[in-house]
């Protein structure tokens, strides 16, 4: 890519919230969404929303990944989604991923969760959403 | 004549082989062979089942004159709900029991508490004090039961509430039977529950162990558990190693402790996945019966045979069930099922197909256990002791897991110890590398998960899931604070203060933390108490 063309990667808060520690996914889309050229920052176990919401703006972040494995999502995104409201962030996309029903995966998307990847989910899919969602870099 | 090994070699390289590119090795990447015969194994002594090294397992009858015990894992809501839950499951013939916590009470804290918001009753009971174990197990004579509790940093609490719930049903702790799972180890390499230290934490589970050996004689003081570790996408041998690894870990501990080995190995037990590459994992058990047994007599010193035989629970492996097709996931579980069966395994969980979307329903749940009853009862499994025995595949398989587990314990030496090697991201890094490795086998259609990256259809998955009132959330913050107002208040914070004091000495706090929980301290209260003195244990954070 020639520096004329060069665009800024766009960058991700990738966050496990809530007290469930299962990290397994987290660190494998982790892993793909570097590979595909991201810049990927991961939080950690047990962040709350607030912490989540702190890091994505110290970072400059884009985009904020989140997993829960717990059955935690319907108060824990939405938790996310408020707390950049809050702090007039909003221009920050919201992205998660996890064990979450088909009726959840619509109430979340209502309450500002763009977008829901469930088990089974290629890695692929997950970087051509974001390709399609960022064309242009950050 | 042609010499039938040389003719069959000629015979297999001139026929046609598929051409689908996908991987011959086991799920784990251990290359395979087309065929293994004779040669893969020369100058084998035969084994005995009941027999030093146990390969074959550790009762000479083998299923014959027991069976394993289908102990289904199960939990969720409230202490009343799961209460409800636990009579059916025995009423349809279960024969044990084995708790599953909430993610609050896993972590050590009340109900109430503001980082519980969202979690109570999801993928387990609410337990809070004594007074909700009390309702756990209303009805439930706890002499004529035994119980299995899936619990860690906070193990000792539950513990003590179960003691203190068979007290109050006239039950001594002589009498109780379980197993506590209690390994720490496990969860800073895998699972993730820590709370305490490393340090702080192994002497709670030396503590419990100390405790038990003396007051609860026939409880399984815990159960180093290799699931958690392959659920997180480790290999079967890595499984096979860490486990073992952390199990010599906690002997250690308790010889620096002062305690002889057989005084406190015989109750030590394990748990391990069952996953769906079949012969593997078969050879997985095998192995970690013989790698046991020989560290323990010969490494430790261990006089009783009791003290050699490793015993293992199994649970099918969540990780292989897909959220498509569904109705699949029976068929995968009982392949599974079969192979910790043929593995020898004291005691099962069948996985519910529908617990890849959420907590399983009635009756998903029964035919999990049905199909644990169709192994048993129909499938004529149980009838002779480890029918693979013997098999040239089976056994080459076996020397080869026990070959890559001693490799790994070398490893782990090196790095000075199961902490040291916790705390240089070693087991969590090859854990990644392993769970990354797979996926991409995955993407690159290397390997096929049917219904999920072949053989899809494109439809919804029409399935009943079992839903949390999100009610019992603020019934369970009350019911906790009712306990609070309720209690003798001056009993309780003597109680808190002398386990505070007890925690900054040397003093075994299974008695003080048994008192606590007597006076209806909360978990959340007792936890505290401790961290206060031991502090809070942050992981670095690697991807």
């Amino acid at each position: 890519m020639s520096p004329a063309t060069a665009v800024r990667p766009v960058r991700i808060i990738v966050a496990k919230v809530g007290l469930d520690g299962h990290d397994r996914g987290v660190k494998v889309v982790a892993r793909a969404l570097r590979d595909a050229g991201y810049e990927v920052i991961y939080t950690g176990l047990r962040q709350t929303p607030e912490m989540v919401v702190d890091a994505a703006l110290q970072e400059d972040a884009q985009v904020i990944g989140l997993s829960i494995h717990s059955g935690a999502h319907m108060t824990l995104f939405p938790a996310v989604v408020q707390e950049l409201k809050r702090r007039k962030a909003t221009d920050i996309v919201v992205f998660g991923g996890g064990i979450i029903p088909d009726d959840d995966i619509a109430a979340l998307k209502k309450q500002g969760v763009e977008q829901l990847f469930t088990p089974g989910t290629p890695l692929q899919e997950i970087v051509d959403w974001l390709r399609q969602r960022f064309p242009k870099g950050a | 004549m042609r010499d039938p090994k040389q003719a069959w070699k000629e015979d297999f390289e001139s026929s046609p082989a598929r051409d689908d590119g996908i991987e011959t090795s086991t799920i784990s990447g251990i290359p395979l062979q087309p065929l293994y015969t004779a040669a893969d194994r020369p100058q084998q002594l035969e084994e005995f089942p009941g027999q030093y090294p146990y390969t074959r397992g550790i009762h000479p009858s083998g299923y014959r004159g027991r069976l394993w015990t289908m102990r289904q894992f199960s939990g969720f809501a409230t202490a009343e709900e799961t209460n409800r839950r636990y009579k059916y499951l025995l009423a349809n013939g279960q024969t044990g029991l084995s708790v599953a916590f909430d993610m609050p009470t896993l972590m050590g804290q009340d109900s109430d508490a503001p980082t519980s918001r969202g979690e109570i009753g999801h993928c387990g009971v609410a337990i809070d004090s004594l007074a909700d174990m009390e309702t756990l197990f209303e009805g439930i004579p706890l002499g004529d039961i035994t119980t299995s509790m899936t619990i860690n940093s906070p193990a000792a609490i539950l513990l003590c509430m179960y003691i203190a719930v068979a007290e109050k049903q006239g039950i001594p702790a002589s009498q109780l039977g379980g197993t506590l799972q209690n390994d720490i180890l496990k969860e800073f390499i895998a699972q993730k529950e820590f709370i305490f230290p490393p340090e702080p934490s192994m002497r709670l589970v030396v503590d419990s162990i100390e405790y038990c050996a003396k007051e609860v004689p026939q409880w399984n003081t815990i159960s180093i558990s290799g699931y958690h570790i392959r659920e997180a996408g480790s290999t079967a041998a890595q499984e096979l190693a860490f486990t073992l690894a952390d199990g010599m870990a906690y002997v250690d501990a308790c010889l620096e402790r002062g305690m002889r080995i057989d005084d406190f190995a015989p109750r030590l037990s394990f748990f391990f996945d069952a996953h769906i590459d079949f012969f593997e994992e078969i050879a997985k058990f095998r192995a970690a019966r013989r790698i046991w047994a020989r560290w323990m007599r010969d490494r430790y010193g261990a006089q009783q045979e009791r003290s050699w035989k490793l015993r293992f629970h199994t649970q099918t492996a969540g990780v292989s069930l897909t959220a498509q097709q569904p109705e699949l996931n029976i068929a995968r579980t009982a392949i599974e099922a079969l192979a910790a069966v043929l593995g020898g395994t004291q005691s099962l969980h069948t996985n519910a197909m529908d617990e890849v979307l959420g907590l399983p329903t009635d009756k998903a749940a029964r035919i999990a256990l049905r199909t644990q009853q169709l192994l048993a009862y129909e499938s004529g499994a149980a009838n002779t002791v480890d029918p693979l025995g013997g098999s040239y595949f089976v056994e080459a398989l076996t020397d080869e897991m026990e070959r890559q587990a001693e490799r790994y314990f070398k490893q782990i030496e090196a790095l000075g110890g199961v902490i040291p090697a916790i705390e240089a991201n070693f087991f969590q890094k090859e854990i990644a590398d392993s769970a990354f490795r797979y996926q991409q086998e995955l993407e690159q259609k290397r390997r096929l998960v049917v219904g999920v990256n072949e053989f899809t259809v494109d439809e919804a998955t029409p399935i009943e899931i079992l839903r949390i009132d999100p009610k019992l959330e603020s019934e369970q913050v009350e019911r906790v604070r009712e306990v609070r107002k309720r209690r003798d208040q001056a009993r309780c914070s003597n109680a808190l203060t002398s386990l505070r004091k007890a925690a900054a000495g040397t003093d075994n706090l299974m008695p003080y933390i048994l008192e606590a929980v007597r006076a209806y301290a909360t978990e959340g209260e007792i936890m505290n108490t401790m961290v206060e003195v031991f502090g809070i244990y942050t992981e670095r954070a690697v991807v």
